[in-house]
């Protein structure tokens, strides 16, 4: 969505622009990234990954130490990194030894987890519009009115709101990022080749053999939406919800059915077809917070959890 | 009309809605199913007018597509990759009927391994299939695409499906600025489709059915086909010369750019051909005489048209984003079999693998494919095929190994594993 809006503002600001999002698995936590190019009137032959970025942002630090995520590569002196971090950026300069020019996302409301930053991307993409510096903040506020348009009113005012904020915030950097050269064919590096061997089947063949060990991947954490079994309501029909559990996350006791919550990933599956309709559920924010409050007040709520697996 | 930023899935949906279909049969596949979503979106508000149907499986919608063009109604379709795949036996069977309709294949990389981005694999496996075959570069080629494919599929000399090939994430999920004809002048250039004959009506039914048995007359429907395929070169160059004068975009059946005086060229087709034209560019401002030849048209295989481009440069660097087991590049044994015994073809062809399963291709390789091929004509000599594989690369999957075999030897009960 950031870069969206960003390339959306480029091109609204007469620039030809060419932005693409590049992902992997459809799921939560998993990293995203997207790329935005913009030029003065030619049209773009490059595409797909930015060598050598002007522009960096991170909206999550997390990534910054996640080899897939090659947030550090390429990078060159003079480039600009924006990191939404609670870290400041010298901090984040001395421990990877970065020769860049970082700046940190400003947060209108300080938070305690930053990932919890409402219309982050939006937010993103306002800091680095005001960095860009050729982005007038109307012409930002359009480009998210065009973008979110599907969302309704409310929803557009709220992220151009915060949009707005975060390109104010760093005014003071407005044109920090400077425009990229093309490379030269004159005098470059060459490409290490490598010739690669005949490789033993055993490693050579895309098949990973190991002992099952895929119950400690806590495919649980990927859950939007979580399934509680009402007992009182619960006639026992185990074999229902427990067969159907397309991944095996119910495991049966004296015909009792109890779900692991390590890896349940939350399709409501067994709540559909529940017989008795004691399976319930809800949003896991929610659930969450119902958890947090009874541990605070020492109210035992223990329906349905899987505590005894850890 | 202005040009407005718009994905190739989109610029693909645009074009079926410009062409004005009757009938979409679809089933989603990552990373086509934003067309169908698209579709699906614009037929539901009645913003476009037609019928989509979701089928079970890419087999059953391939069926239904060709069934449909065969009663005389235009169709449009799109799939991926796996889908395309599972889709072969139709495709065919549809072509072997000459149904004429139009297919997106928004190529990805095929398992094993699992992968979500692009190469050609995929579209190279309906090669021989019957199916026409349209490669685009960038987003704007992929509407002006569809549209000259409607009109090359439904020409009497032709009569054969159409698949229009665009590249996942590449161009699937890539904004770029696309400039939509306004549905007027893409309803002059495509006026609705007459089937002549093929018609299909409740009131009167009738019936329509494939069957022979023995080689003589399946050798004759076959070569008929073949003959079709080999029409619709001519075909093609006048649609495009026809398109190019209303809308002012060139749509040969090859692209040569840069290559009038060049010693060497690339040749490759689908979205990093604009790499290839970029490299060009720079090649060109470092003094080095460099083009870029890329079909456009791949099936039917455009061999004469080829040929005359290549007339005077002394090396080809074939780019192949695909790779057929225990041969190499298809695109490199293609262009050297079309060469084959003319006195005029260049002597050297340098073969590169690249881009398989959407690995990049940087431009330092560009220029390095370059000066490769460069040394090649000064030798006299063709060097092996190379695979576009850096030493980076290869420790980064050593690490991976090295992690997979940690973890079995750990785990594995018997101790060490025996590879």
């Amino acid at each position: 969505m950031a870069s969206r809006v960003l390339g959306t503002a480029l091109f609204r600001s007469g620039f030809t622009v060419q932005d693409a999002p590049k992902y992997g698995a459809e799921r939560r936590g998993a990293p995203i990234f997207s790329t935005v190019r913009a030029a003065r009137g030619t049209a773009i032959n490059e595409r797909g990954v930015i060598h050598n970025p002007d522009l960096v942002v991170v909206a999550d630090d997390t990534l910054l130490t996640v080899p897939a995520a090659g947030i550090l590569q390429g990078l060159e002196q003079g480039a600009v990194v924006l990191v939404n971090s609670r870290e400041s950026a010298e901090t984040w300069q001395h421990r990877l030894n970065l020769d860049v020019q970082l700046v940190i996302l400003p947060a209108a409301a300080e938070v305690e987890d930053r990932a919890e930053l409402p219309h982050i991307g939006a937010t993103c993409a306002g800091a680095a519009a005001s960095l860009l510096g050729v982005i007038a903040p109307d012409v930002l506020a359009a480009a998210i009115g065009e973008e979110l348009a599907g969302l309704g009113e409310l929803v557009v005012e709220q992220n151009r709101r915060n949009a707005l904020a975060a390109y104010r915030a760093v005014q003071d950097k407005k044109g920090l990022v400077r425009e990229g050269k093309a490379v030269a064919a004159g005098d470059y590096t060459p490409p290490a080749w490598v010739e690669l061997s005949v490789d033993d089947v055993g490693i050579a063949a895309p098949d990973v053999r190991a002992v099952a060990n895929s119950v400690q991947v806590r495919t649980g954490l990927w859950r939007t939406l979580r399934p509680t079994i009402d007992y009182d309501h619960c006639v026992n029909c185990w074999w229902v919800c427990s067969s159907l559990c397309p991944d095996s996350a119910i495991r049966v006791e004296n015909n009792t059915p109890i779900i692991d919550y390590d890896h349940c990933k939350g399709c409501m599956i067994c709540v559909g077809v529940c017989p008795p309709h004691a399976i319930q559920g809800e949003p896991e924010y929610l659930a969450q917070q119902r958890e947090a409050q009874s541990a605070d007040t020492g109210a035992g709520d223990n329906n349905g959890t899987d505590t005894a697996d850890g | 009309m202005e040009p407005i930023l718009l994905t190739g899935n989109a610029a693909a949906a645009w074009g079926a809605r410009l062409a004005g279909v009757d009938y979409v049969p679809a089933f989603p596949i990552t990373p086509q199913t934003e067309i169908i979503e698209t579709l699906g979106a614009w037929l539901d508000s009645g913003a476009m007018p037609g019928r989509m149907v979701t089928l079970e499986s890419e087999h059953s919608m391939l069926t239904a597509a060709g069934a449909a063009a065969a009663t005389g109604v235009r169709v449009f379709s799109a799939t991926s990759s796996q889908g395309l795949l599972h889709a072969m036996e139709m495709l065919y069977t549809v072509a072997g009927w000459r149904a004429p309709f139009v297919l997106v294949n928004v190529s990805r990389g095929l398992s094993a391994p699992i992968t979500l981005e692009a190469d050609h694999n995929d579209v190279l496996a309906a090669r021989d299939s019957g199916f026409l075959q349209i490669h685009c570069t960038d987003c704007q080629e992929v509407v002006d695409s569809v549209l000259l494919a409607y009109r090359l599929a439904e020409d009497t000399a032709v009569r054969l499906p159409v698949m229009v090939n665009l590249d996942g994430f590449y161009l699937s999920f890539t904004r770029e600025p696309v400039r939509l004809p306004d549905l007027a002048a893409a309803r002059e250039f495509l006026p609705p489709f007459d089937p002549g004959s093929m018609r299909f009506a409740a009131s009167a039914p009738q019936s329509q059915a494939v069957a022979v048995l023995g080689g003589s007359p399946y050798s004759y429907f076959r070569y008929e086909t073949h003959l079709a395929a080999r029409n619709a070169i001519s075909v093609y160059q006048r649609i495009a010369a026809e398109f190019e004068s209303r809308f002012g975009r060139e749509r040969g059946a090859v692209e040569a750019y840069r290559c009038d005086d060049a010693d060497i060229v690339f040749f490759m087709i689908g979205s990093f051909a604009s790499k290839a034209r970029e490299a060009v560019d720079r090649l060109r401002e470092a003094g080095r005489r460099v083009g870029l030849l890329r079909p456009r048209l791949l099936r039917p295989y455009p061999a004469e048209i080829i040929a005359s481009a290549l007339l005077g440069v002394r090396g080809v660097a074939v780019v192949d984003q695909n790779i057929s087991m225990g041969q190499g590049g298809v695109l490199h044994t293609e262009l050297a079999a079309a060469l084959y015994g003319r006195g005029s073809a260049p002597a050297i062809l340098t073969s590169f693998i690249g881009g398989l399963g959407g690995r990049e291709i940087a431009p330092q390789e560009f220029f390095e494919m370059a000066e490769v091929t460069f040394r090649a004509v000064d030798e006299g000599r063709s060097p092996p095929p190379r695979l576009l594989y850096t030493e980076t690369e290869l420790r980064e999957l050593r690490k991976l190994q090295s992690v997979a075999l940690a973890e079995r030897e750990q785990t594995s009960p018997a101790g060490r594993a025996t590879p």
